[in-house]
């Protein structure tokens, strides 16, 4: 199988920060929110080099999203940023009549997703925001694998006309996608190829994948990663071609197995290819204080746990 | 070119026609605000708010308004089709299958005049707000008004969209609150009583004008000119506007209960004749 280096870890959201100061410098119409969160979604450059740009919004959310929906008339491109559950769950319908059913050019971008936010706890760690987000008409969903992606994500939405979510986290991960790689929206990426079963990952899971590929390989099991960055709209022609070949699919993400990213596959795979499918995903429960790592291998969201989902659905073929 | 008052006065009379005969035609919609706010949004339409020609979503290089209480849809929609953003037929539309006059207001089906969907409460201020700073960053020396229900005060994001707008010195700004006292389940001193708005806005830094009479059209003028003449002094302008909830109709006055209700065939003939209007024509 390809293999990955590890170019340096480093924390998605800091993809963030650098594609806002890119696209600072870049896009004259991109404003940047934040709800008292700067340090945290990794602005300070942006709101230093572009202060009448930036707009400190104080806590409260609800106002945020209703102040972007407005900046867009008259022509500018807000991006929103404060941590995926107040993204999402605190603001929904702020979103969806603001945002969504008015067709605004809103990027909503989140960090500190999932589990990994770690210590926090479950009030902070939300599970539910891609079945949140994927079900508003019209919303583009986005969750990236590592700082190169994220960074190239933020560049490319701007270019995108359309509200956006766009979900990132807090821990340092491997990084080893392409440095100023292409990203392009709605477009699932082959990260190696295989011939006995696919896997399907997003976000934080992708790397851990990879890794259990290369375990895989060495029990004689051919595995085909694809990295779904966007989970809507979805790549369904990628993931048709490869279940084509390998007949079986394992989902992982870090997030609630319902509304996420494995559904969305399996609506896919029902109307066209019915296959047998496992899911890596939080078994529809809330989270809890820990280390991103603890929380992890207690939830069976890594490499182990996809391994042993492969070694299930292989027997369902 | 702008309308003289007695001009104003017929074309309300005109527009409470199309509120009644739109809530009648599909026995469903919001007669009362509407009715309450018909001269406030006929003076800031046809002679208050300084517009463009024709119709883009940006806006820029014109004053705007965003309704935030969307289900008097009704009075923005007849005031909208007389101002000329679409036809007037179109009002038979209100409320039918594939129409672009949807039950609140939304932008989803490209109806010029409407640049956010409303309807549920409390959003819109924090929109007017984002539109007022991105006048301010075009440096698009134009007005942003907005309007809300009394009741509608009672959404949490109100506040801190009150809050936001003083602290930033979004004085681009004018929000009006229909002040009629009233909402769904009765009286709002008695829903949930709210003590003195003018008060609470003035302890968040706005600036306060205060229209007693909200039907009367001089008296509308007179307070929003006012009004006008307060904005870029670094805060932003609250209007409280007394308005009468189902005004114009004796059996809609002095009660909530027209809040959501249409009125059947012999309601509206008593109405239509409590508003002959000349010089206008019904859609």
């Amino acid at each position: 199988m390809k293999k990955y280096t590890n170019t340096g870890s480093k924390d998605t959201r800091s993809g963030y920060g650098a594609g806002m100061t890119e696209l600072g410098q870049k896009n004259e119409n991109v404003v940047a929110l934040c709800a008292d969160l700067i340090g945290s979604l990794k602005l300070d450059d942006f709101k230093k080099n572009h202060p009448e740009r930036f707009f400190q919004i104080g806590i409260a959310e609800a106002n945020m999203i209703g102040i972007a929906a407005g900046l867009t008339i008259g022509g500018k491109i807000p991006f929103t940023g404060t941590f995926a559950n107040f993204s999402t769950g605190r603001v929904y319908d702020q979103i969806r009549q603001s945002v969504a059913y008015s067709d605004k050019n809103v990027k909503i971008c989140a960090s500190h997703a999932g589990l990994t936010l770690g210590e926090d706890g479950a009030t902070h760690q939300i599970l539910e925001d891609i079945g949140l987000m994927k079900m508003l008409p019209g919303m583009t969903v986005i969750n990236t694998c590592d700082y190169n992606q994220t960074k190239a994500a933020t560049l490319a939405i701007a270019d995108h006309h359309g509200p956006v979510y766009l979900r990132f986290g807090r821990p340092v991960v491997p990084n080893f996608t392409p440095e100023n790689g292409a990203f392009k929206i709605g477009k699932a990426v082959l990260l190696s190829e295989g011939s006995d079963v696919t896997i399907i990952a997003t976000g934080h899971l992708v790397w851990e994948a990879l890794i259990a590929a290369e375990a895989l390989e060495e029990k004689g099991i051919s595995a085909e990663v694809i990295n779904i960055h966007t989970i809507k709209p979805l790549d369904e022609e990628a993931i048709l071609a490869s279940l084509a070949k390998t007949k079986c699919v394992v989902t992982a993400e870090e997030h609630n197995i319902l509304g996420g990213l494995g559904e969305s596959v399996a609506r896919v795979l029902s109307l066209n290819n019915p296959s047998p499918q496992e899911f890596v995903a939080v078994q529809d429960s809330f989270g809890e204080s820990g280390t991103p790592e603890q929380l992890m291998n207690k939830y069976n969201l890594n490499n182990q746990a996809i391994v042993e989902a492969v070694e299930r659905v292989m027997k369902r073929k | 070119m702008k309308r003289n008052t007695q001009q104003l006065q017929s074309l309300s009379i005109q527009v409470r026609r199309d509120i009644l005969r739109m809530v009648h035609a599909v026995n469903s919609g919001h007669p009362g605000g509407s009715l309450g706010c018909t001269e406030f949004l006929v003076a800031l339409y046809q002679n208050l708010m300084n517009r463009k020609e024709g119709f883009d979503m940006d806006g820029i290089g014109e004053d705007l308004f965003f309704l935030s209480n969307g289900h008097i849809s009704p009075v923005f929609y007849s005031v909208l089709a007389r101002s000329g953003y679409f036809p007037v037929s179109e009002l038979a539309t209100f409320r039918h299958i594939n129409s672009r006059l949807q039950g609140h207001p939304t932008t989803h089906e490209g109806l010029p005049g409407v640049r956010i969907a409303s309807g549920s409460l409390g959003q819109g201020m924090s929109v007017a707000i984002g539109a007022a700073q991105a006048k301010k960053l075009n440096n698009d020396n134009h007005i942003v008004y907005s309007l809300h229900g009394d009741g509608e005060l009672q959404e949490g994001q109100n506040w801190e969209a009150i809050m936001y707008a003083s602290a930033k010195k979004v004085d681009n700004l004018i929000s009006t609150i229909d002040l009629n006292g009233k909402q769904i389940d009765g009286a709002t001193d008695e829903v949930l009583p709210m003590g003195s708005i003018r008060a609470k806005f003035e302890a968040f830094d706005w600036d306060v004008v205060e229209i007693t009479k909200g039907n009367d059209i001089e008296a509308i003028i007179a307070g929003m000119t006012d009004a006008k003449s307060r904005t870029g002094k670094g805060k932003p302008v609250c209007v409280l506007l007394h308005t009468e909830m189902g005004n114009g109709v004796d059996y809609m006055m002095y009660s909530h209960a027209w809040h959501g209700k249409a009125p059947n065939d012999a309601q509206l003939e008593t109405a239509l004749m409590q508003n002959y209007c000349e010089g206008e024509s019904d859609y």
